[in-house]
């Protein structure tokens, strides 16, 4: 009986220290998540574009029709600095591309992106990028599009709590060609 | 009661959220390093939502079971509100289509099970390994099962 009992004691503190440890975990857990949850997200960006071209090929990153290619190349200046705190576990970046055309009311294309982890230099400023991702169009709807806006974007991953997306303050209107370029390379 | 409760709990969440899986576990390395595998996902999937480029979005490939959780990043949207759009998960160093079924180029609407919109690391390890060895699995539930007897006795 004397054996059972110690037994007992020692299953029901190691049972007491685990639910502890686990009730300590969570309230600070959902303090994290709580103090950081109605921060403003947003900072002002900066967005110039140095050069546009447009062809028109197969698209040859999935469906197989004569689509509109576009080709751009920016600059992004961003102090992103006042979003990190000790709830961002990182961002990820995203220029993005927005436009309307015949064929569809509504496009967004991510033309670049990149992962900034707490810690990393919060500081973005880029000049002469050219896109990461093939600017495809569903159609020939870039050729004489005068409103292709550009903005930058980024999803904030916390440690714990919500994933909101927020948008820079600051885009930029891309007008463009009415023609496509022939020449072999950009 | 316990069990009713809980049953009860996720049918709301279900409810709630509009989703069929109100929550997930990530599975694979593919969002890293904002996912890792055990982690926990929150989502919505009310219809009103429209799909945008960034979002990260929980989707089934049809005739497959598994969700891939990745982020969209082209959508083309009719004016009639039909949209298709095409994922990638941030990790990977190419877009999904060699994900979606042989000559499918885009993803739709009916496609997505939710929404991520919110996280929590690492409490969805469990599930994991309980699926990865079972014999976990039992043992965790002998211990639960001889807790409770042991409780009883005294």
């Amino acid at each position: 009986a004397g054996q059972g009992g110690e037994m007992n004691t020692v299953l029901s503190r190691a049972n007491s220290l685990f639910a502890f440890s686990l009730s300590v975990m969570a309230a600070l857990t959902f303090g994290c998540f709580i103090t950081t949850a109605f921060k403003e997200r947003s900072v002002p960006v900066r967005i110039a574009v140095s050069r546009v071209m447009l062809k028109n090929v197969e698209d040859f990153t999935g469906p197989r029709e004569r689509s509109d290619l576009g080709f751009v190349t920016f600059d992004v200046t961003a102090d992103l600095q006042t979003i990190f705190d000790w709830n961002v576990k990182q961002l990820f970046l995203y220029l993005s591309a927005e436009y309307s055309t015949k064929n569809n009311a509504l496009n967004q294309v991510v033309l670049w992106d990149k992962i900034i982890l707490r810690g990393d230099s919060p500081k973005l400023l880029l000049k002469d990028m050219k896109s990461k991702y093939f600017f495809f169009d569903d159609g020939i709807g870039l050729k004489g599009n005068r409103n292709v806006t550009l903005t930058l974007s980024w999803n904030v991953v916390p440690n714990a709590g919500i994933l909101p997306l927020v948008t820079g303050s600051g885009h930029v209107s891309v007008p463009f060609p009415d023609t496509y370029e022939t020449a072999k390379s950009y | 009661m316990i069990v009713s409760s809980a049953l009860m709990i996720w049918k709301g969440l279900i409810v709630i959220t509009g989703s069929e899986s109100p929550i997930v576990v990530v599975l694979s390395g593919s969002m890293e390093p904002a996912f890792h595998r055990g982690d926990l996902l929150f989502l919505t999937n009310f219809q009103e939502d429209p799909i945008r480029t960034g979002e990260i979005v929980v989707f089934k490939v049809e005739g497959r079971d598994i969700p891939i959780v990745h982020r969209v990043i082209k959508i083309h949207e009719k004016e009639n509100g039909n949209i298709k759009f095409l994922t990638k998960g941030d990790n990977n160093e190419v877009d999904d289509r060699g994900l979606y079924k042989e000559g499918q180029n885009w993803l739709e609407k009916k496609d997505v099970v939710g929404r991520a919109r919110g996280f929590l690391p690492y409490v969805g390890m469990v599930t994991i390994i309980m699926n990865d060895y079972p014999k976990f699995k039992y043992a965790l539930l002998a211990v639960m099962g001889a807790y409770v007897l042991l409780k009883r006795e005294s």
